[in-house]
C-alpha cells in the first residue's frame, strides 16, 4: 500500500470512527482519532495478522490495553475484512457484541480489555510463551500515556527487561491529556524514554501521525538485541478534526449533528 | 462413626508441590510462576525437573496474573503460585478481568490461607479469598483437605479447561484420605453416612470435623460428615440429599462466614429447602499472630465448636 493509499485510509478511518460514535451516542472519541494512525499502520503495513491467519499460532499479536478506544480498533477490522462494518451500526447496544471495549467475541480481537494497565502483563506473556515455544511472531500492546501511572504496567516492563523480550513492542499513544486534564497535571510520567530505558527497554519517538515514520520505527524492530522495544507516539487527542483537537472534553465526547456534519466536511477536505 | 487414622501428618501446600510434578509430568503444557515464594509454595520438584517451564516473575503479583493469561496463549496451562493474600485479594482486577472474564485456562493456587498461617497475623491471614473467588463467573474454587487431596485437587485441576483457584494451607495436618485418589470437581465426598445432622466441612475444618462426629456419636448423635473440597460449583445433590435426611445444618470453613461455603449452602437451601443451619467460620473479623491451633480455638474453628453447634442445630429442628 502506498503512502497516499494509506493516507486515504486514516482519514477514511476517521470518518467512520465518528459515524460510529454518533450511532451509538456513546465512546472515546479523542482517543481513538490520535492513535488510529498507528493502528492503520499496524494493520495495514506491519503486523502478520488477516482474517485468514487469525486462527494460526503463528500470527502476531496485537493487544490494545488503552480498551476505551475500541472504535478505532473496531473500525480497523471491519476494514481488513475480520467483520460486515455494518455491524457497527450496533456498537454500545444492547444484546450487540460490539461494547464499549474490547471483547474476544469480537473476531479479530485478542484479548478482552478496559480496566487499564493490563495490556502490558498480558502482552509479556504472549512474549515469553513465543520464546518458549521457539516462534517467532512478535507482540505489540497500545497504551495511553494516562495509563502508565498503574503500577502493573512497570512490574511488566521489569520482566520484559528481565526475561529478555525482544519480540515485544509497547507503543505509547503520548497524546498528553487524559479525562482530567493533561498528563503532566494529573501525574506526570515524563520523561517517559528515561524511565523505560533505565528499566531495561530500547526506546524511540515518533511522530505518531506520521505514517513514514511509524512504518519505519516498526520495520527497525527490535530497536536492540535482547530488549524488549518502546515506541512512543507522540500524538494529538482529536486529530483531524480542527475543534477536537486538544481539547480534554472530547476525551468522551458525542458529536452533536452540526458538529459531525463539521467534522465530516474537514475530513473530506483534506482528502 | 467410621474410623479415620492417621500416620502422618504434612501440610496441604506440599500436596501441591507433588501434585503440580505430576501434573507435569502428565502435560508439557503445565507451566509454573511464582511470586518469590517458591520454597513456600514446594514448587523446588517442579522447577528441578522443569527449569525451563518455570518462571520467577518477583514480587509483583498483579503482574504474575497478568503474564500468565498471556502465557495461555498455544495452550499452555500456567499455574500461579503465591500466598492466598496475594492470589486474590491484592489482584482482584487482574484475575476478574484478564483471566475470568477473558475465560484462560490459569490455575490460581494459593497457600497460607487463613488463620493457619499462624504467626505472620492478620495482613497475611485471608479469610474473604473464598468468597472473592466464588464471585467470579465462571471461577471455580476448590479448598482441599489435606495433603493427598491437595496433591489430587493439583492434578485434576490441570486436566480441567478454565480457571480454577485452589486454596491450600500451611501447617502440617493429619494425612487421612486415600493416597493416589482420584479428585472430582464438584463432586462431594461422603466422609461419614448419618441421620441426625449434616455437617458440610472445607479445607483444615473437614479432620476437626471428624473429631466432632466421634465426640457427637459419644452423646449419641449420628452426624453425617460430607466434605465440600470444591465450594465452586457446588455438589447441590449431595448437599439436598443430605439434608433431607437429617433436616438441619452445619458449615466449618476456614474462612469469613460472610461469602464463604456456608453461604454457598444456605443460599441453595434457602431456594430449595429451608433449613436451620450454624456457621462454624470466623465471624467477620481479622485473625491476629498465634500458634495455629490457638488461633483456631479462639476463632470458633475446631472440633469443640462443631459439637456446640451441632447440638444448637439439633434443638432447632421443627
Amino acid at each position: 500500500m502506498t503512502e497516499n493509499e494509506l493516507a486515504q485510509k486514516s482519514n477514511q478511518y476517521r470518518q467512520r470512527i465518528l459515524k460510529y460514535i454518533v450511532g451509538a451516542n456513546a465512546g472515546h472519541t479523542g482517543g481513538s482519532l490520535s492513535c488510529i494512525d498507528i493502528l492503520n499502520v499496524l494493520y495495514n503495513y506491519t503486523l502478520n495478522v488477516s482474517p485468514q491467519n487469525f486462527s494460526s499460532p503463528d500470527r502476531d499479536r496485537y493487544i490494545q490495553s488503552k480498551g476505551h478506544c475500541v472504535e478505532a480498533l473496531f473500525v480497523v477490522l471491519a476494514d481488513k475484512g475480520f467483520f460486515p462494518e455494518e455491524d457497527l451500526n450496533t456498537l454500545c447496544k444492547y444484546q450487540s457484541h460490539y461494547i464499549g471495549h474490547p471483547t474476544k467475541k469480537v473476531k479479530g480481537v485478542e484479548q478482552n480489555t478496559g480496566a487499564l494497565g493490563h495490556g502490558l502483563p498480558i502482552s509479556v506473556g504472549n512474549a515469553l510463551a513465543a520464546k518458549m515455544d521457539e516462534k517467532d511472531f512478535r507482540v505489540f500492546t497500545l497504551m495511553g500515556d494516562g495509563e502508565l501511572p498503574e503500577g502493573s504496567n512497570w512490574e511488566a516492563a521489569l520482566t520484559a527487561a528481565h526475561y529478555k523480550l525482544d519480540n515485544l513492542c509497547a507503543i505509547i499513544d503520548k497524546n498528553s491529556l487524559q479525562i482530567t486534564g493533561s498528563t503532566a497535571d494529573v501525574c506526570n510520567t515524563d520523561p517517559i524514554d528515561e524511565k523505560f530505558e533505565s528499566f531495561g527497554w530500547a526506546v524511540k519517538h515518533v511522530d505518531g501521525h506520521d505514517l513514514k515514520a511509524l512504518k519505519e520505527a516498526f520495520d527497525s524492530l527490535p530497536f536492540e538485541a535482547g530488549k524488549p522495544s518502546l515506541v512512543i507516539a507522540h500524538t494529538v487527542k482529536g486529530k483531524g478534526v480542527s475543534f477536537m483537537e486538544n481539547q480534554i472534553s472530547w476525551h468522551h465526547g458525542v458529536p452533536s449533528k452540526e458538529q459531525y456534519a463539521d467534522a465530516l466536511k474537514e475530513l473530506s477536505e483534506a482528502l | 462413626m467410621k474410623k479415620y487414622t492417621f500416620t502422618e501428618k504434612k501440610d496441604t501446600r506440599s500436596g501441591f508441590g507433588a501434585g503440580l510434578l505430576e501434573a507435569g509430568r502428565n502435560n508439557p503444557e503445565v507451566v509454573a510462576l511464582c511470586a518469590d515464594l517458591v520454597g513456600s509454595l514446594k514448587m523446588e520438584a517442579f522447577i528441578k525437573e522443569f527449569p525451563e517451564r518455570f518462571f520467577q516473575i518477583g514480587i509483583a503479583e498483579a503482574n504474575m496474573m497478568g503474564i500468565a493469561a498471556g502465557m495461555t496463549i498455544g495452550g499452555k496451562i500456567p499455574f500461579t503460585g503465591t500466598f492466598a493474600n496475594f492470589s486474590t485479594g491484592r489482584v482482584y482486577d487482574q484475575i476478574r478481568q484478564s483471566i475470568a472474564y477473558s475465560d484462560k485456562n490459569v490455575k490460581i493456587c494459593a497457600s497460607h490461607a487463613g488463620l493457619t498461617l499462624g504467626e505472620d497475623g492478620a495482613t497475611h491471614q485471608i479469610l474473604e479469598d473464598i468468597g472473592l473467588m466464588k464471585m467470579l463467573p465462571g471461577m471455580t474454587v476448590i479448598n482441599p483437605c489435606d495433603y493427598n487431596q491437595t496433591k489430587a485437587a493439583t492434578i485434576a485441576i490441570a486436566e480441567h479447561h478454565g480457571p480454577v483457584y485452589l486454596r491450600f494451607g500451611r501447617p502440617v495436618v493429619p494425612i487421612f484420605t486415600d493416597a493416589d485418589q482420584k479428585f472430582e470437581i464438584g463432586k462431594a465426598w461422603m466422609v461419614n453416612e448419618g441421620a441426625d445432622v449434616s455437617i458440610f466441612a472445607t479445607g483444615h475444618l473437614v479432620w476437626e470435623a471428624i473429631q466432632a462426629g466421634e465426640k457427637l456419636a459419644e452423646l449419641g448423635i449420628d452426624a453425617e460428615i460430607i466434605n465440600i473440597h470444591t465450594i465452586k460449583p457446588l455438589d447441590a445433590e449431595a448437599v439436598l440429599k443430605s439434608v433431607a435426611k437429617t433436616r438441619c445444618v452445619v458449615t466449618a470453613e476456614e474462612h469469613n462466614r460472610l461469602g464463604g461455603l456456608g453461604d454457598s449452602i444456605a443460599q441453595l437451601l434457602a431456594q430449595n429447602n429451608p433449613t436451620p443451619q450454624e456457621y462454624v467460620a470466623v465471624n467477620d473479623s481479622f485473625g491476629e499472630s498465634g500458634k495455629p491451633a490457638e488461633l483456631m480455638t479462639k476463632y470458633g474453628l475446631d472440633a469443640d465448636h462443631i459439637v456446640k453447634a451441632a447440638q444448637k442445630v439439633i434443638a432447632r429442628k421443627g
